[in-house]
């Protein structure tokens, strides 16, 4: 062993293969399995950040814009859209709404867009007897081909297939022509038990013109679709892929879409053992692309990613630490560790972190977390005034500030609305804030005092927290799914909260399951929440405010039931309007009336923390694409020179241990003969 | 013999039977099978037309246990107590809920199960009984009282401690091992070190102090001490006679455990990254794959009752008296 220890060049308690860290190879981790790799149904983030990179929509966030915006991925220039009436007559790009009977997106495709090199594009291999198959590696041959139109027509019908059940059908079918009526007949089909094709179904709202043309009809108008097209939902899915997992006995041997992706994006899943470890390799066919500026780096940018599955925080950082992961983000109990704070409350690595040579990335994230207040609740709910100034007062005394020093470790902003920065309609500084909770003073915002929130109170019908009339406690209700051991500091600070203005509040924690019922019956009466965002456009944060999207009866997502006429009619009117001042002057008058409303009290924007070694390329971080791996780029020497470095095994506790047992037979042969001795 | 094993069998078959409805009563008593479509079909955008088409893709659209649509038999059959259960008795998995096969998956995993949890056994049960052994020897001495001791000492640490200890001063400050993480094949060996060690050390205090007192039982005998009184050295009584005879107690904790190495340690699988069957129940439980948990918790079953059969055989094969009759 001391030879092992002492001997190797290679640090002896390197996780990763043999020379490994010597390729262009990202290291990185996974805590969580993800469920579906199909594009059609992937849509949690750990899914859709490992299919980003195999799949391609036709467009693609800019990596370096900001703020955030699209750009051709696949397609030879941004969609052209045509607005039509109801007698198909082209109308302007500025008709009103109402007007509208069809928008038609003509996407044109590149012609250097090629598949990954996989068996279903060798007929041949379509008939191989699957009895000695056990995995893609038996297939013997493989081949590609280039990406058509037709493919992204196969893989929007595949939305309203039932077999796939695709988690944006809902939302597609009242929005792509004909999506409704073909998911019906597909459904039909199914109970009968009648096979479906669906290369022979036809689909009036997709359509492939010719070879590249592609053609996207929508009922009406929807301006944030084109940011669907950014998403792995609409990247092309070749038929003749799907007929060779259809195949009998496919599903059993794991060979299935939804566990062997096949696209044309930088990287194809060469292993997958989500048990274990998932390895993205670089695709040999991947089309011409360039780093934003540098058209002498060609993407992608390294060889391999290999994702491990870490499901403890523990051994994670410390693989992160011995530098056989390349970056890593901070959970709480290593902040302290990784991050000072510096006097004028900046975050910069703490002087260890400086040692090791490692970058600290941070970004908000465009997510948004609040409180909620269901406007369905006889005491909280309503447009009533009683009601509304009880929901002011608790939006204030819920000191947001406090909560983020204390379990965020300051990683986080107060939320002044229903919009958080980096998407359009945010407003910086003065103009945003939410006067109900906030002033502005010497430049910054602070938080109202208690005093106000005690004087809504009484003018809410209860003074120090009693019922004017009766004298009775006011008790509010916390829905909540936290629980344990955990959560019971956090829990201990809602209590506080509402005890600073004589409000009793009971903690109602509960499993996900009867949370979501209660949510789903509208019987919860408080409760946390938070959105990420699908694209960075208002309308996707200002419609968990629509009425008519409320979550009670409704299954929408408006999780607080709130319903106001003025601000469903100010919703309707913008969501169809250009990003610009009128569009912004709209979005005031929306934010002006949630702040007064309070239906939540906004909470925090969270900021995301990471840290990446020395040796990876800086980038500045892009939370709303999920194709950014191709623009990932190290310098294994130097990760190999640091592993060496920083892993030298100490010898000191072998000898120790040596002596330890010297001395325990030593003392044991002296027992012995001693005991011989006196027996003799 | 044979009858014997027959009629364990026949026993085996109502356990087995209430085990499954007892599963099936708690797991369906906290999760609806709309609460499973929702959490399977992600947070967002989720419709109710969504959740009944998963529900009737997955099954779960049956009455729990009676059917009053059904016909005649139907009734009892088209129920998800029938459908989703009583396949297991031919030991047919079926799908998890995200469609993969649970047989496959269970022949997958239960080998890095086994390649942690044998040599952990095995290598502990010797180190237990020569550590036991080596304290028996000694007894009545300072270095019985001292052993006895640093057992008590090890047995009152939580077993999580040793994972996390083990993990920080062997793999992070000297440095000896990887902190986590499995290969298969030699090329993985380094990875089993800490996890072996660690499974071995954290119950080296109450296996040893069991098998102590099992030798000291054994040892206080007449035939060990008319072994003495014949001139046999203290090594050949010890060995010979007194480990020979604490056998039977042995075997006892020993076969009873063996069926079950398969199904591997809910800890140390998670924390080593092993992709066991251990940490495949635990995702189940928490991804609330209810065809996953009924059929782990089938399998545990099956392979306790196995390994208490085995125990019985082990009985009659070591000990010359005993007959099943």
């Amino acid at each position: 062993m001391v030879f092992a220890l002492m001997g190797c060049q290679e640090p002896i308690n390197s996780p990763h293969p043999s020379g490994a860290a010597l390729g262009k190879t990202l290291f990185s981790s996974f805590s969580e399995r993800p469920k579906h790799l199909d594009p059609a149904r992937a849509y949690s983030s750990n899914e859709i950040e490992l299919i980003g990179q195999i799949y391609e929509p036709p467009l693609q966030y800019h990596f370096t814009k900001r703020p955030y915006e699209l750009e051709p991925l696949t397609l030879t220039a941004m969609p052209h859209l045509t607005l039509l009436d109801k007698q198909g007559r082209v109308l302007a790009p500025n008709a009103p709404a109402e007007q509208v009977a069809q928008s038609v997106y003509e996407l044109q495709l590149r012609d250097d867009i090629r598949y990954q090199p996989h068996p279903a594009f060798v007929p041949a291999m379509h008939s191989v007897a699957l009895r000695t198959v056990e995995g893609l590696a038996d297939f013997p041959e493989r081949a590609s081909r280039t990406v058509t139109a037709a493919d992204y027509v196969h893989q929007i019908k595949r939305l309203a297939d039932p077999r796939v059940s695709s988690p944006i059908y809902g939302l597609m079918r009242e929005t792509i022509l004909g999506l409704g009526e073909l998911g019906d007949r597909l459904a039909a089909r199914q109970q009968k038990g009648e096979p479906i094709h669906l290369e022979v179904e036809s689909l009036a709202g997709a359509v492939a013109v010719d070879a590249r043309t592609l053609r996207i009809t929508l009922k009406g108008r929807y301006p944030q679709f084109i940011y669907w097209l950014a998403m792995p939902f609409f990247a092309p899915i070749p038929p003749e892929v799907e007929r060779f997992y259809a195949r009998p006995g496919m599903a059993e041997k794991n060979l299935s879409l939804d566990w062997q992706p096949v696209g044309s994006g930088p990287f194809f899943l060469a292993e997958n053992d989500p048990n274990r470890v998932m390895r993205l390799v670089r695709n040999p066919n991947y089309h011409l692309e360039s780093y934003p500026g540098r058209p002498d780096l060609r993407l992608p940018l390294i060889d391999q990613a290999v994702y491990s599955l870490e499901k403890e925080d523990i051994p994670y950082w410390g693989k992160f630490l011995q530098g056989y992961y390349d970056s890593s983000g901070i959970a709480s109990d290593t902040f302290d560790q990784a991050i000072r704070v510096a006097p004028d409350g900046t975050p910069e690595l703490s002087a260890e972190m400086q040692g090791r040579h490692l970058q600290l990335v941070t970004a908000l994230r465009p997510s948004l977390w609040y409180v909620g207040f269901n406007d369905l609740d006889p005491v909280l709910g309503g447009r009533g005034n009683a009601a509304r100034k009880l929901r002011q007062a608790l939006s204030i005394a819920l000191d947001w500030e406090e909560f983020i020093s204390i379990f965020l470790n300051g990683r986080g902003i107060p939320a002044q609305g229903p919009i958080p920065p980096g998407i359009f309609g945010h407003r910086e500084g003065a103009a945003g804030l939410n006067p109900v909770t906030h002033i502005w003073q010497q430049g910054r915002l602070q938080r109202r005092s208690l005093a106000d929130a005690k004087q809504l109170l009484a003018e809410a019908g209860w003074p120090q927290g009693r019922h004017a009339q009766t004298g009775a406690p006011l008790v509010l209700y916390l829905d909540t799914m936290a629980g344990g051991a955990d959560a019971k500091a956090r829990l201990d600070w809602y209590r506080k909260q509402f005890a600073k203005l004589g409000v009793q509040l009971v903690v109602r924690a509960t499993d996900y399951n009867r949370f979501q019922d209660k949510m789903l019956k509208g019987s919860a009466q408080i409760f946390e929440w938070g959105w990420n965002a699908d694209y960075p456009d208002p309308e996707n944060f200002l419609f968990l405010l629509y009425g008519p999207n409320r979550k009670a009866g409704l299954n929408g997502e408006n999780a607080a039931n709130y319903q106001s006429a003025e601000f469903d009619r100010l919703f309707v009117q913008m969501k169809d309007m250009q990003n610009g001042p009128a569009r912004q002057a709209v979005i005031d008058q929306m934010r002006a009336l949630v702040q007064h409303d309070a239906p939540w009290a906004f909470a925090y924007v969270s900021k995301s923390y990471a840290l990446r070694h020395g040796w990876m390329a800086p980038r500045t971080p892009n939370l709303m694409a999920n194709n950014t791996l191709k623009y990932t780029d190290l310098d294994p020497s130097a990760r190999v020179a640091y592993q060496q470095k920083w892993n030298r095994p100490a010898l000191w506790p072998l000898f120790a241990g040596l002596a330890g047992a010297g001395l325990l037979v030593t003392v044991a042969w002296r027992a012995w003969r001693r005991r011989e001795a006196a027996q003799t | 013999m044979i009858t014997y094993l027959i009629r364990r069998l026949a026993y085996a078959l109502p356990i087995l039977l209430g085990v499954n409805l007892l599963t099936f009563a708690l797991f369906f008593g906290v999760s609806s099978p709309d609460d499973m479509a929702r959490l399977h079909l992600g947070g967002k955008r989720i419709t109710a037309e969504a959740v009944e088409r998963w529900k009737v893709q997955h099954g779960y659209d049956l009455p729990h246990f009676y059917n009053p649509a059904g016909e005649g038999v139907a009734k009892v059959t088209q129920t998800l107590f029938v459908q989703k259960s009583l396949k297991l008795f031919a030991l047919d998995f079926g799908a998890a809920d995200d469609g993969r096969d649970i047989g496959r998956e269970i022949g997958k995993r239960m080998w890095p199960s086994l390649v942690v949890a044998l040599p952990t056994f095995v290598l502990g049960l010797g180190a237990y009984l020569a550590i036991a052994l080596f304290l028996v020897f000694f007894r009545n001495t300072a270095i019985d009282t001292v052993g006895v001791i640093l057992l008590v000492a090890l047995m009152s640490i939580s077993g999580l401690f040793y994972v996390i200890g083990g993990q920080v001063l062997l793999a992070k400050w000297w440095q000896w091992v990887p902190i986590s993480g499995y290969a298969p094949g030699l090329s993985g060996l380094h990875f089993l070190v800490l996890p072996v060690l660690i499974g071995m050390v954290s119950g080296i205090g109450d296996s040893t102090r069991f098998y102590r007192a099992l030798f000291l039982e054994e040892a206080g005998h007449d035939y060990v001490r008319t072994a003495h009184a014949k001139g046999l050295s203290p090594f050949r009584v010890l060995f010979r006679h007194i480990l020979g005879n604490a056998a039977i107690p042995i075997l006892t904790g020993v076969v009873v455990v063996i069926p079950r190495l398969f199904l591997g340690s809910l800890i140390l699988e998670s924390f080593f990254g092993i992709p066991g069957l251990g940490s495949y129940t635990i995702d189940a439980i928490q991804a609330q794959d209810f065809a996953i948990v009924r059929a782990m918790v089938f399998l545990g079953s099956l392979l306790y009752i196995l390994g208490l059969m085995l125990t019985d055989l082990s009985y009659a094969w070591v000990d010359p008296r005993v007959r099943l009759q």
